[in-house]
């Protein structure tokens, strides 16, 4: 196998894990959104090393050009950059709210909270 | 009106009748007249449904598939003509009682109490007809909801704790034994009707057939076999009407008519008589019927002990069902009768004694015959038919379920006959001696003498019942011993 | 138009009467267009099922043939779906008007809007015939949904949301993990192309990868144990309407993508490679019965619902386990069924919440004479989640338990049973508070609710006795659905 062939895929792998571990340590909910950030960009550079083909030109319509690389996987990844950033603007959002109702974004403190509200 | 009509007609009119007494709940004169004429239309539906089956029509309706091949299927046979009449005959009988009754012992609630008694006949209704196992089991589940609220009516502790008891074991055998059970009759038959000579020959193993009945027999906890018996000492909590018509009669004979039903027609006589384990089902039944007599003796209560008493009864025609001889079937059907007068009788008593005088012990009603004379008449009637004296009704079955012993020579039916014999003698007779022939040691609280006279007409009626069943059985007898005839 | 034509609609009306309903002002107008939107949707697909029973309907957005644009390609399943999110929509919004004029008083045109995205979502999701599209619209209606759930009146709601959002969020980025597998593999992402390829490189470690991270990250969306944390949190604390909607299509849409995925897209023979019936059949039984144990223990009516649905989806995962038609026909019917009885029961729940104020079983004490309409509306929705037969809970144990004794698995069927037997316990819990308890001492009496609330509610429940008796639309359409499944050909 061709382990520095592959730098991009273990690029991949270490942002993902790093990412993933970040959201299930369960801290400050700050972190976790950031790790989300993190698992998600993971993500897209897997999609986008898939499109790139090894000396082909960009994919742009010009003379003398037979060998493009696939824009699509940049399509897919610019919604999904889009829907990261909302996710990402929704969960500060709620971490703000969590913050004016408990006074607290730390997640793994509110475990207690969340039981056992009585509704107001 | 078309037989297959009434048969609608029989489900429908409790249910019109609940409705009625549901909208007439301000008036209570009104609301319990409501009761009664529900309750006489519908006794008079049932025997219009005499003729057909004396003449041996087939009378079948098909309402709905509900799934490829599975329908909602209503067919009329004797047994379940007999059960109809006999539960319409004693609701009516019972309506008379129960105005008596929830007036007197002061209960509340008197309008719900009566609608979900009419729910719960037209189950027993829905029961009685049902042409399918899977019919049968949606008014087996119609009747044990139905009651729930019925036994926790008096809605304290003790009736919720009875009230959980008895909705636990019942749907617990019901969901988790019976339903298995059909499903996996439809399965292996293709069908889940009730075939005369039965659905399941050729297509089950002995071993696989014997699991079967045992899913049966302990799935329809209604019929309170041991190991499933407890719901119906703990809803004893109910009002005495309930315990009188629905755990003496209604609710307990869905049960055993459910499973002699299933012996008949969905086994046939000719399967089981092959399946060597169907024995221990027979051990069981005769276990059930000596141990329930054995505990009853120890019972204090009186309602505890007539529930006892119940349990141990309907294990009779279980057993007498699971003999799988001709008398013996027929001896199961004609107890379904004659326990249902006696048993009702008892409870009508138990019912009285507790409006007149607020006693529910056994040892407190020395010397009650003198106060009460009708009512422990009446209660002499139905004890000495428990044990199975002529001139009573309970002696007509037990001659049946003993011949049938006999023609396959089955001793230990009849080992079992004796010694509950012998107990319920033990556990009945010293009540009467009791209540006639020794003195009050303690004056009751209250002065008292009869219970209100609907009350008491009702258990004199049920009581002569008991003495005139043993004289006109034949035309009974007559119908029920056609469950055994196989291709009409 | 044909109806073909009109098809995309179904998606389109709401999806673009969501940005218009954000700018209405009010409470009345906002909520005219949302209804009148989502009954359209509901039309729309009711014309289509018929259709899409015999032949999948398919329609290329832009003239543009796959692969190169997207298809919505609708066959008896995703019309099943889709027309039952639809009609559940529409019987939600009426009585969601009410509650959420008390609990979401504010800013309705936005409350509203989001309704719609989630709607639009959901019916996105269950149309196209896209893999990529698919987690489009996954995102937007979830991105609605974890603000539609912080709108709660509870403190925890905002917190509920945040975990929402967490687990959904890595949900969904599994599942593009695993699409963006298959797509290195086979480079197209059109479902039918997906699985003329898909066989042919199915023995590399990255196509099995792709299904288990799909598999992962759909089991976050539909709640399967052990990934069903999030569940509870968000359906206790979101507003009524909410949760009702929630509770009746959300988890729904993704057994509904589940099973395409995994039996349209990899293939019959794939699944069969994988551990795939195993897994799902341990998980479910798991399901079941601790979701049902924990559904007992809960003091709050609310959140034992929702226990409760988690255990449901349980028994949607077992009958998928089986990998049989019989059993997928037994899940999609189930989960036909439980949108059923499910929004019933919080129907009921949430009405009492509107009358009463609280969520605790405590505080249900006594309600059955003063809320009688409204508490047997629970009792007879709750037999129906047990499982009495008339109802459709009945329909789906039958056709469960035929499946499991069909196969010889014996051990399945006792974990039906028993899991009933549990919500025997959970739904008592319930019903013995309401109608054998007398009213705490000192509470005002409390009176039957509002008929707009009571009036949806009964609908549901009698749907619950309709297709309990007449089972033709869900069990044919079911039967159906599985076949095509199961064929190969979506």
């Amino acid at each position: 196998m061709d382990w520095l062939g592959h730098f991009n895929y273990w690029v991949v792998i270490f942002l993902m894990m790093t990412g993933f571990y970040a959201v299930i340590a369960r801290g400050n909910m700050v972190k976790i959104i950031i790790g989300l950030n993190i698992f998600q960009t993971s993500v897209f550079i897997l999609f986008i090393s898939a499109g790139k083909i090894i000396g082909a030109s960009s994919p742009v319509l010009e003379k003398g050009v037979d060998l493009y690389s696939n824009p699509l996987p940049h399509v897919l990844i610019l919604t999904a950059i889009v829907v990261g950033v909302a996710t990402t603007a929704v969960g500060l959002a709620l971490a703000v709210r969590v913050r004016e109702n408990y006074g607290s974004i730390q997640d793994d403190q509110l475990t207690e909270e969340e039981d056992g509200e009585p509704h107001t | 009106m078309s037989p297959a009509m009434l048969i609608v007609a029989l489900i429908v009119t409790p249910l019109l009748g609940a409705l009625a007494v549901g909208l007439l709940g301000r008036w209570p004169n009104l609301r319990e007249t409501a009761t009664l004429v529900t309750a006489a239309t519908l006794f008079g539906l049932a025997t219009q449904l005499i003729g057909p089956v004396v003449n041996r029509y087939d009378v079948a309706l098909e309402v709905i598939e509900i799934l490829p091949g599975l329908a909602i299927t209503f067919r009329l046979e004797p047994l379940g003509l007999i059960f109809a009449l006999l539960a319409s005959l004693l609701w009516f009988v019972t309506s008379v009682y129960a105005i008596g009754y929830m007036r007197g012992a002061k209960e509340p609630r008197h309008t719900s109490f009566y609608v979900f008694f009419a729910i719960a006949i037209s189950g027993a209704m829905g029961v009685a007809t049902a042409g399918n196992l899977l019919t049968l089991f949606i008014f087996y589940e119609v009747l044990t909801i139905s009651t729930w609220p019925l036994v926790t009516h008096k809605q304290n502790d003790a009736a919720r704790a009875g009230g959980r008891t008895y909705l636990g074991i019942l749907l617990f055998t019901s969901i988790g034994l019976l339903l298995p059970a059909i499903i996996w009759t439809w399965m292996a038959a293709g069908t889940t009707d009730f075939t005369p000579g039965g659905i399941l020959f050729g297509t089950l193993g002995p071993t696989e057939a014997a699991i079967l009945l045992t899913l049966f027999v302990l799935g329809i906890g209604k019929a309170a076999v041991m190991p499933m018996h407890r719901w119906l000492p703990a809803a004893m909590v109910a009002p005495t009407p309930v315990s009188a018509l629905l755990h003496a009669v209604a609710v307990v004979k869905a049960g055993v008519f459910t499973i002699t039903k299933v012996v008949i027609y969905i086994f046939g006589l000719d399967f089981l008589a092959n399946v060597p384990l169907e024995q221990w089902l027979v051990y069981l039944a005769g276990f059930t019927v000596v141990a329930a007599s054995i505990i009853a003796l120890k019972q204090v209560e009186l309602k505890r002990m007539l529930a006892y008493s119940t349990i141990s009864q309907l294990s009779y025609i279980v057993l007498a069902a699971l003999v799988l001889a001709p008398f013996a079937e027929i001896g199961a059907a004609v107890h379904i009768v004659a326990h249902a007068f006696g048993k009702i009788t008892l409870f009508f008593c138990a019912g009285a004694i507790y409006v007149a005088s607020k006693k529910t012990r056994l040892d407190e009603i020395r010397g009650i015959g003198r106060r009460m004379p009708w009512t422990m008449v009446a209660f002499t009637i139905g004890a000495v038919s428990m044990i199975g004296v002529p001139p009573t009704a309970g002696f007509v079955s037990k001659w049946y379920i003993i011949a049938g012993a006999f023609q396959v020579d089955n001793y230990f039916t009849l080992v079992v006959l004796m010694l509950s014999t012998g107990l319920n003698a033990a556990y009945f007779l010293p009540i009467v001696f009791r209540a006639f022939f020794r003195d009050e040691d303690v004056p009751p609280k209250v002065e008292h003498g009869e219970a209100p006279w609907p009350m008491v007409a009702a258990l004199t009626f049920t009581a002569a019942l008991v003495i005139l069943f043993f004289a006109f059985n034949g035309p009974i007898v007559d119908i029920e011993s056609r469950i055994l005839e196989v291709g009409q | 138009m044909s109806i073909l034509e009109w098809m995309p609609f179904s998606v389109l009306l709401p999806l673009l009467a969501a940005p218009v309903c954000a700018l209405l002002p009010g409470r009345f107008l906002p909520w005219l267009l949302a209804m009148a939107s989502v009954t359209a949707s509901a039309v729309i697909m009711a014309f289509v099922l018929p259709e899409a029973v015999n032949e999948p309907m398919r329609y290329f957005f832009g003239d543009w043939p796959p692969p190169i644009g997207i298809e919505y390609r609708v066959d008896a399943v995703n019309a099943f779906i889709g027309l039952l999110i639809a009609v559940m929509g529409t019987v939600i919004l009426p009585w969601g008007r009410i509650s959420v004029n008390r609990e979401v008083p504010q800013r309705q045109g936005l409350f509203y809007a989001l309704f719609l995205l989630s709607f639009a979502g959901l019916m996105g999701i269950t149309l196209t015939g896209d893999a990529f599209n698919v987690f489009v619209f996954l995102e937007i209606s979830s991105l609605s949904t974890y603000v539609l759930v912080a709108q709660g009146r509870s403190r925890a709601a905002p917190l509920s949301a945040f975990r929402y959002l967490v687990m959904g969020t890595l949900g969904a980025t599994f599942y593009l993990i695993g699409i963006g597998l298959i797509y290195i593999m086979t480079g197209t992402l059109n479902m039918v192309d997906l699985a003329e390829r898909l066989p042919a490189v199915a023995d590399s470690r990255a196509v099995q990868a792709a299904f288990a991270f799909i598999i992962v990250g759909i089991g976050l969306k539909l709640a399967l144990f052990p990934l069903h944390r999030w569940l509870p949190g968000a359906y206790a604390n979101a507003p009524s309407a909410v949760t009702v909607f929630l509770a009746s299509t959300a988890t729904k849409v993704a057994i509904y993508v589940l099973l395409r995925l995994v039996f349209t897209v990899f293939g019959i023979e794939f699944v069969r490679q994988m551990p795939f019936a195993e897994v799902f059949f341990v998980l479910g039984v798991i399901g079941i019965l601790f979701a049902s144990i924990w559904a007992i223990e809960q003091d709050n009516a609310k959140r034992l619902l929702a226990y409760s649905s988690v255990a449901q989806v349980g028994y949607m995962a077992l009958a998928i386990s089986f990998v049989s038609v019989a059993g997928i026909s037994a899940g999609l019917v189930h989960m036909f069924n439980h949108a059923l009885m499910k929004a019933a029961l919080f129907m009921s729940v949430c009405t009492v919440i509107y009358q009463v104020g609280s969520p605790h079983i405590s505080a249900f004490r006594g309600l059955g004479r003063q809320m009688p309409l409204t508490m047997l509306a629970f009792v007879l929705a709750g037999l129906s989640l047990i499982g009495v037969p008339l109802t459709v809970g009945f329909i789906s144990k039958w056709l469960l338990i035929e499946t499991a004794m069909a196969d010889g698995n014996w051990f399945a069927v006792v974990v039906v049973l028993v899991g009933s037997l549990l919500a025997v316990m959970y739904i008592g819990k319930v019903a013995e508070a309401a109608w054998l308890r007398p009213a705490p001492e000192g509470r005002e009496p409390v009176r039957e609710a509002h008929p707009g609330l009571l009036v949806p509610m009964w609908i549901l429940v009698a749907a619950n006795f309709y297709f309990g008796i007449d089972t033709r639309l869900t069990v044919d359409v079911a039967r159906r659905g599985a076949e095509m499944l199961m064929g190969g050909s979506p």
